[in-house]
């Protein structure tokens, strides 16, 4: 029983029918599993196309099994049950990530929306994205629905968390919902009940046009979509566009809805949720967070728009095959036009030559980008070490934000100010110990400690945010044998005892493995890449000292000992087209070869030695 | 010939060569190399082209008679008269044949070309496949040098190295070789051979030179893909020869033989005088021409060079049908040659005339020069030649010089 005639007209349909939501979890707590439910039961997809997971189209989210980018959908649906059976609306579904890189994403979803299903695992309870998320979800004042997902597993425990995540939102035990993503338990009650909640979208449907840019998307072959959630007036597909930020005037291509693939329709009406066209090539002419209103008739004031999300880690991509610079710049961009977490400008490096230094939201997000760098685009990089950002103030009283160690000024510092993050971490109460510990020898400092019930419990730290990007959330969770999870969010700046370590081959400085460290790590991480170099490097044909530094100071070396032969010394007899193309090749690999002063490089030994052995993927994922 | 073949395009069934492979051809010397793919057993680091018996799939005397039509067909392409100045019968071992059949493939190179008067006609032999009497016909027959697998003659060596022969037999075939009247008689030596000492090694080498010969080959033992030694290795049986210890055998060798009066002439062999040097391995570096007779056997004419399709069976088949037993061929283009010249000129005693390096060459010779592997008297007369450490390193001064 999806629609009720005539309810399910954009552009037409009145704005008490529409219910616009997000729906909301920790990684992996089934949101994506219960999006593709309601689409069966809404009828959307046809049953011949539909596959798990269908709102994760991207293939690196696929192969992740992870949702990077948010998706809308409009789904119609009339009430199967209890009060107001038979009801007719239309729901604009928005299925969102849930790891914490891309709290960016959740948080212009949110303010496409009146309403947020959170969801929660039942056999894992309330985990540290759920938390991050809900309070996102409050602060943008929207009406909660508690649901507890999956539970058809052996292991759910549905009363339990179900007193958990009412004592979290404050309501009653009864009030949260529980569905099986997997077999479709409870979803349509879930559906009815999304109806019967959550407000319907307030607007005014005769003032001029506002509505809210939540997403831009670069397509190739439709050019830049732009999806709009409408606030007040309408939009017709006849009408010029502006932009209130910028004042550009747009002709309207196509107006349309998601369902979940793209309809087109005359008219976008209040409250609505839909995508337009407008023909230009380049996304920042359509700016997330931006108004758009009717050229006609334009709006005065614009809707509050977002905050642009911050970098919170930088490293230099630089093309192993130097004559590909052009074709990185150009694939940045276009990443970018989907992207607007993505930032990044030219750099160089004597070692590496010319590349980008780039910002990301965190490790996952520079792993993402890589990735989808290398097989969209074809191109093989190196990524150098992710790097936080520092504000170095001179003795002088000159200020310098070094996003690139190498960059770090030499010259008299006073002082160096490294970023802080808002650190919470979820466990059982068996592991407060080993979490402290962690915590503390990453310069932590606890900021307060909370039973969630009677077994978990909620650590709250502040940690210099270089501490904890790169293998923090590793060590935690093999400490805290999976158990534990993890959220943060930027908690400003703070001074620290930081120093730079220079690593040095035969005296030159390899400006890619430069870094910034506490002065007490320095030594580690001199040992460690020094370490690490020496056997990495091919030995030369002569000694090659690998040295670390911090100024003019070594604080560790090792030696790479010269190569004593180099020669093929075999009878090869009269096959010498073998013997030449041998030599061809290892001429080819020769040009592959960095060249640091007259020490040979391989690509390899900088990809290794600059790779932190963690997997960002996992960041923020609990135990299954 | 090692177990692999290059890539190139396919050869023209009639063998035929392109007319400027021809140009100028009877001023470019000319040899014959013969390819006997048989051995008793194969040694566990061998990945030459050789069978045996059971695997062969040809017997010897059908192999005889394609080895003998290809010498017919190699007439036919070729046309014009050659003096043959070298003659070389490599393996496999080729005195698993009969000697009567190798004075029979030779003659046939005589009828087919002529020998020229003074002409160096080898064979390789395994030690333990000769005795007096078929040295004796060899020679009779107009076999002017034999080179034989000696390899060490340290026990365990030997054995891991999968040789058949005793430890003394290599030496002791040398000293019948000169008795048969055979002038120029070279020992090949294996070294780095995971378990041989620095000791091991010296042994070998003396008994080499205490042999009496004017000629050693000494190899750096490689672990070939597809080998029985490289699955050794792989499971962790035996160690990877290490670099460092082949190094150190070297410098030994280089020591030992040329205080018993051999000197280098090209990396890995050393010989009493010019008289004792290999003129057919000289005719592969210095850019001669040659037929490749048999499986898998490589050719070089004028600029073209070709092998022969690998399977014993395949080629004699091929060669019965009078269609060329050439798996392919590549025509070498100026820059190849270059690289080829540069290659295996570097590898000589003689090196190769500094006016004669192209682009980056000159710079890199002099940072070779300033980094002790030119020699410093040799590049002041204009020539780039090894220095003792150079030569451990030619590999890499090549590519140099290639920049
Ligand atoms: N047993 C069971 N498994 C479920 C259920 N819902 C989801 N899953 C499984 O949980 C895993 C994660 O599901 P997703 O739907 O991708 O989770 P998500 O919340 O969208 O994950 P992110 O987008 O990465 O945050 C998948 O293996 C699903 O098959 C459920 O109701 N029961
Ligand atoms: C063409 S082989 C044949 C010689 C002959 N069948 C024999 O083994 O006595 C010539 C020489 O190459 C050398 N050789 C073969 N395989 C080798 C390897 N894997 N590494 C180093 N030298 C090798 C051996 O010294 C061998 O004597
Ligand atoms: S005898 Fe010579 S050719 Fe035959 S397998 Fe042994 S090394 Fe190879
Ligand atoms: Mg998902």
């Amino acid at each position: 029983m999806p629609a009720t005639p005539g309810v399910n007209q954009p552009g037409a349909t009145d704005s008490g029918a529409i219910r616009n939501f997000c729906i909301i979890a920790h990684i992996d707590h089934g949101k994506s599993t219960l999006a593709d439910r309601m689409l069966q039961l809404t009828e959307v997809v046809d049953p011949r196309q539909m596959r798990a997971q269908y709102l994760d189209r991207m293939d690196i989210e696929r192969e992740r099994g992870i949702t990077i980018k948010s998706q809308a959908v409009r789904m119609p649906w009339t009430i199967r049950e209890g009060e107001r059976a038979g009801d007719g609306a239309v729901l604009n579904m928005i299925d969102t990530p849930g790891h914490v890189d891309f709290t960016y994403e959740v948080s212009r979803s949110l303010a496409a929306c009146e309403g947020a299903v959170l969801l929660v695992d039942a056999a894992q309870g309330i985990e540290a994205q759920t938390l991050a998320n809900l309070y996102l979800a409050m602060e943008n004042d929207l009406t909660i629905i508690p649901v507890l997902n999956k539970i058809d597993l052996p292991a759910a425990q549905p009363e339990k968390y179900a007193e958990e995540l009412a004592n979290l939102v404050g309501c009653l035990p009864e009030e949260v919902l529980k569905v099986s993503g997997k077999t479709g338990v409870g979803v349509p009650h879930l559906l009815d009940e999304i109806v019967r909640r959550l407000p319907a979208p307030v607007g005014d449907a005769q003032a001029p046009a506002r509505a809210m840019i939540f997403d831009s998307v670069y397509d190739i072959y439709r050019g830049v979509v732009t999806y709009v959630r409408v606030v007040d007036g309408h939009i017709s597909a006849r009408d010029r566009i502006k932009m209130m930020s910028t004042g550009a005037v747009h002709e309207l291509l196509e107006l349309g809805v998601i369902s979940p693939e793209p309809v087109k329709s005359g008219a976008l009406g209040v409250g609505e949720v839909g995508y337009l066209i407008t023909g230009v090539k380049d996304v920042r002419q359509s700016r997330v967070g931006d108004t758009v209103t009717i050229n006609t008739r334009p709006a005065a004031e614009s809707l509050g728009g977002y905050k642009d999300p911050k970098p919170m880690v930088y490293s230099g991509l630089y093309p192993i095959d130097g004559s590909d610079y052009p074709d990185l710049r150009e694939a940045l961009d276009k990443l970018k036009l989907n992207d607007a977490a993505l930032v990044y400008e030219p750099e160089s490096s004597a070692a590496l030559g010319f590349g980008f230094r780039c910002g990301f939201l965190g490790l996952l997000h520079l792993e993402i980008i890589q990735e989808r760098l290398e097989r969209e685009f074809g191109l093989d990089l190196i990524a150098t070490a992710p790097n936080v950002v520092y504000r170095v103030v001179m003795d002088d009283g000159k200020e310098v934000v070094v996003t690139n160690p190498s960059e770090y000024p030499v010259g008299k510092v006073a002082e160096v100010y490294e970023p802080t993050a808002r650190v919470t971490v979820l466990a059982p109460n068996d592991y407060v110990g080993t979490i402290m510990e962690l915590c503390q020898g990453r310069r932590g400092v606890l900021l307060g400690m909370d039973y969630l019930s009677a077994d978990r419990v909620e650590l709250r730290y502040t940690l210099p945010l270089g501490e904890i990007i790169f293998d923090f959330f590793d060590q935690l969770k093999s400490r805290t044998k999976g158990y534990a999870s993890l959220d943060y969010e930027p908690a400003g700046e703070q001074a620290a005892e930081l120093v730079k370590v220079d690593i040095l081959l035969q005296g030159e400085t390899v400006d890619a493995f430069s870094a910034i460290v506490h002065k007490d790590k320095a030594y580690n991480y001199g040992t460690t890449i020094a370490a690490k170099l020496q056997k990495l490097i091919p030995r030369q044909q002569f000694e090659v000292p690998i040295q670390a530094a911090i100024g003019s100071r070594i604080i560790a070396r090792e030696t790479i000992r010269a190569i004593r032969k180099d020669v093929l010394a075999k009878c090869y007899g009269g096959d010498i087209s073998r013997k030449r193309k041998l030599l061809e090749k290892q001429k080819e690999g020769k040009k592959r070869m960095k060249m640091v002063g007259r020490v040979e490089v391989p690509q390899e030994a900088f990809i290794a030695a600059l790779s932190t052995s963690d997997s960002a993927g996992d960041a923020g994922k609990s135990k299954k | 010939m090692p177990a692999t073949l290059p890539d190139g395009e396919p050869m023209p069934p009639t063998g035929e060569l392109p007319g400027s492979a021809l140009d100028g051809a009877a001023d470019r010397p000319f040899g014959v190399y013969l390819h006997v793919p048989f051995c008793a057993s194969r040694c566990g680091y061998c990945d030459f082209n050789t069978y045996t018996p059971t695997e062969s799939g040809l017997d010897q005397t059908d192999y005889v008679t394609a080895a003998l039509a290809e010498i017919a067909f190699a007439r036919r392409v070729l046309g014009t008269d050659r003096p043959v100045r070298t003659v070389f019968v490599g393996g496999g071992t080729p005195t698993l044949l009969p000697p009567g059949d190798l004075a029979r493939l030779l003659a046939a190179i005589d009828d087919a070309w002529g020998l020229a008067p003074d002409a160096e006609v080898t064979t390789e032999a395994n030690p333990e496949s000769v005795n007096p009497a078929s040295l004796k016909t060899l020679r009779e027959a107009g076999f002017t040098r034999i080179s034989l697998g000696m390899q060490s003659t340290a026990p365990h060596v030997l054995r891991l190295l999968e040789r058949r022969h005793t430890p003394g037999r290599a030496a002791e075939a040398a000293q019948e070789a000169r008795a048969a009247g055979f002038e120029h008689v070279n020992l090949d030596l294996i070294y780095g051979t995971p378990g041989e000492t620095a000791a091991d090694f010296d042994r070998s080498l003396a008994a080499a030179v205490a042999a009496g010969v004017d000629h050693v080959s000494a190899y750096s033992l490689i672990v070939e893909e597809g080998t029985r030694l490289a699955g050794r290795v792989r499971r962790g049986e035996v160690p990877m020869p290490s670099d460092d210890v082949a190094a150190d055998r070297y410098l030994a060798a280089e020591t030992a033989l040329d205080a018993a009066g051999l000197h280098w002439y090209e990396v890995s062999n050393w010989a009493a005088d010019d008289a004792a040097r290999c003129a057919h391995n000289l005719l592969y570096w210095t850019g001669g021409d040659w037929w490749g007779i048999g499986p898998g056997a490589h050719s070089h004419v004028g600029g073209v060079r070709w092998w022969n399709v690998k399977r014993p069976a395949h080629y004699a088949k091929l060669i019965a049908e009078g269609v060329s037993p050439g798996a392919g061929r590549e025509l070498l283009t100026g820059e190849d040659r270059y690289v080829e010249d540069v290659m295996l000129r570097l590898r000589l005693a003689s090196g190769i005339a500094l006016a004669d390096l192209r682009d980056g060459g000159p710079p890199a010779a002099r940072t070779a020069l300033a980094d002790g592997l030119l020699d410093p008297h040799e590049y002041a007369a204009g020539r780039a030649v090894l220095t003792l450490r150079g030569r451990l390193l030619a590999d890499a001064v090549i590519r140099d010089l290639l920049t």
